[in-house]
């Protein structure tokens, strides 16, 4: 900023002739007050995040203690015998998760040069505003949809016409021994996650791709560059942390998204799937589904300690994200 | 291409910045350009147009269940015809309303902090920082910590565990929200009044929110409509019920036990393979989707204008 601003909004940033001049009577109860009630509010944002931390630890020690790592590395999930073991979970949550971010990068990263680039910025709005509908949708209705068009879809169609072509033939579409249609597996559950994901991806990778300065992109055109070497060799190098801070963000959604994969990803959990076409299960869909099941205490601390995992991975990656989205907004600001 | 030498071929080794400079085949680079561009088109066509089928849908095979009954009537026994949802919609508007009142103010407050007395320092930066990870929490996540804090000590489900657990995840997006648009109020603004004498908390709760009015009335709409549409945090907080909410702490009230709720009793019933209950759970997607994307579009209409404030 070139003009020197007098920033009112830090109490300290008032001159200092100010503070005496002002009448005393009126700045003696009511702003220190103020002050204190929005602090207050403020800390509790914070506040609610570590009780959820601490109470998650809490609940979950029984299992942490009685369970050890196997609880990450082992496939099982019987109260019965007391077996707990996350490992096909944590696999079904890595391969969905995949399956979903190899489709909705792309797509949003084009669309986010679509809405900057290519449209006039009237049909941008209008685009724009269709895909974050997408958004709005509550995660049950693409559950829903899911299950009644999608899964049919899959496994009348899709399924069957690549598992028997020469694609069947192929590690990870190779259907293996859970097999069970290709209608609830990884797959359907990694589209819908796609679709479910792909609004938040845009719009950050949208506003990054709109921080890219103008007069850097023109000098790209004026090379005779193509738009596409202007967003690959320019505009791409310049927002990439913005990009990547972008898509840690959808990788988060879609990591702890439940509803829609509950009702779609086939809820076996005993298996660590082989094929993007067998059934398999998520940390967040098996809490889901087996949580009200729970009887023991240690079965509902199991499923605490399933909870505990996903908050610390998807806490992760949004604290990568908005560090590397931060890190977008500093170098667009220095540079421009 | 210049090159001195003489001839069609190059060197056979280039030097890494020539070969940067070799002109590639014009054609070849237009191609991939268009192919780009109209993967673009075909990408946001496919977007859109998703959106647009699922809407389709839930309204093909909801409509013809929404009538009067469906908004007054408890839903009927298992392989019975009739019946509605009333006591589900009935509780999930209890439930979110509670949610609302509980977040709204402290995340408003909250906000107001951040953006004019936390600013950029090292407190602020640190709030901001959990609040924008706090949105990024999965709810199925928040909803076992509210079972392990509320439900499991007080032995029973209840609505406003529900609620407490909806306020959960709009407190921090009512906050960034607030945030946000207090900082599109221009500075001129709070300058001008704060010279006429005015105290800072007037200056903040009457010049500067009514500035932002528009975008904290969206904020606040959009937060609490978005959280009416989750399921995953009442699964094992307000469960679900087949009765009316008729009390406060009865074992069928709000304090009390499970509250019925449309998310919940939606999953429930499209799951059964009953022709009425799926019919009742279509009928409940179409009330939802036509609420959020209601607001959604008229927020963004009211909101447009405001902006000219």
């Amino acid at each position: 900023m070139s003009t020197v601003e007098l920033d009112v909004r830090n109490q300290a940033g008032l001159p200092r002739g100010a503070a005496k001049a002002a009448p005393r009577t009126h700045r003696s109860f009511g702003d220190p007050a103020f002050r204190v009630i929005t602090l207050i509010c403020g800390l509790a944002v914070a506040i609610a995040m570590f009780t959820l931390a601490g109470v998650l630890i809490f609940n979950s020690w029984t299992a942490i203690s009685e369970l050890g790592v196997g609880f990450l590395t082992t496939v099982a999930w019987a109260p019965s015998n007391g077996r707990y073991g996350a490992l096909a979970a944590l696999a079904g949550t890595a391969m969905t998760t995949a399956v979903a971010m190899l489709i909705a990068v792309p797509l949003a990263l084009v669309i986010a040069l679509l809405l900057t680039e290519l449209v006039p910025p009237g049909i941008a709005r209008v685009v724009g505003t269709g895909i974050e509908m997408l958004a709005a949708i509550p995660s049950f209705i693409f559950g829903m949809w899911g299950l009644f068009v999608l899964v049919p879809f899959m496994q009348e169609s899709v399924a069957p016409w690549v598992t028997e072509s020469w694609l069947g033939q192929v590690p990870l579409i190779r259907p293996g021994a859970t097999f069970q249609g290709g209608g609830f597996s990884i797959l359907t559950a990694g589209l819908v996650l796609a679709l479910m994901v792909l609004p938040y991806i845009t719009a950050f990778s949208r506003d990054v791709l709109l921080m890219v300065p103008r007069v850097t992109k023109e000098a790209g055109y004026g090379m005779g560059s193509t738009t596409w070497e202007v967003l690959r060799r320019i505009s791409l190098r310049y927002a990439l942390s913005g990009i990547v801070g972008a898509t840690f963000i959808g990788l988060g959604r879609a990591l702890g998204e439940t509803m829609a994969v509950a009702y779609l990803v086939g809820g076996d959990f005993l298996t660590v799937p082989k094929s993007l076409f067998d059934p398999g299960t998520t940390v967040a869909s098996l809490i889901a589904l087996q949580f009200n099941e729970a009887t023991t205490a240690l079965d509902v601390s199991a499923l605490t300690a399933l909870g505990l995992v996903l908050f610390v991975i998807t806490m992760v990656f949004q604290v990568v994200a908005h560090v590397w989205l931060r890190r977008s907004q500093r170098t667009a600001g220095g540079r421009a | 291409m210049s090159a001195p030498q003489s001839g069609e071929r190059r060197p056979a080794t280039p030097s890494l910045a020539l070969a940067a400079l070799r002109p590639r085949s014009h054609g070849r680079r237009k191609a991939l350009d268009a192919f780009i561009k109209g993967f673009a088109y075909v990408a946001a066509t496919v977007g859109i147009a998703v959106m647009l089928l699922i809407v389709y849908e839930v309204v093909r095979r909801g409509a013809a269940t929404i009538d009067w009954g469906f908004f007054t009537e408890l839903p009927p026994v298992v392989g019975e015809e009739g019946g509605g949802l009333g006591n589900a919609l009935l509780g999930t508007l209890v439930i979110t309303a509670v949610a609302a009142a509980l977040a709204l103010p402290v995340g408003f407050l909250g906000g107001v902090w951040l953006a004019e007395f936390g600013r950029n320092g090292r407190i602020a930066t640190g709030v901001r920082m959990v609040a924008n990870v706090n949105m990024g929490i999965p709810s199925i996540v928040v909803g076992v910590f509210i079972f392990a804090l509320l439900v499991k000590p007080l032995q029973h489900y209840s609505g406003v565990a529900g609620s407490i657990a909806l306020a959960f995840i709009m407190l921090p997006v009512m906050a960034r929200t607030t945030e946000d648009m207090l900082n599109l109020v221009p500075n001129e603004l709070r300058e001008s009044a704060l010279a006429m004498g005015v105290p800072r908390w007037r200056v903040t709760l009457g010049v500067i929110i009514r500035a932002a009015r528009s975008g904290l009335i969206t904020g606040a709409v959009l937060a609490t409509v978005r959280v009416a549409g989750e399921t995953a945090p009442l699964l094992f907080t307000a469960l679900s019920s087949p009765y009316w909410l008729n009390s406060l702490f009865g074992p069928e009230g709000f304090f009390g036990g499970p509250t019925a709720n449309l998310t919940k009793t939606v999953y429930d019933f499209s799951g059964m393979p009953y022709a009425r209950m799926q019919e009742l759970a279509w009928g409940g997607a179409l009330v939802i989707i036509a609420a959020v994307l209601g607001l959604n579009v008229l927020m963004r209409l009211v909101f447009q204008r405001g902006k000219e404030w």
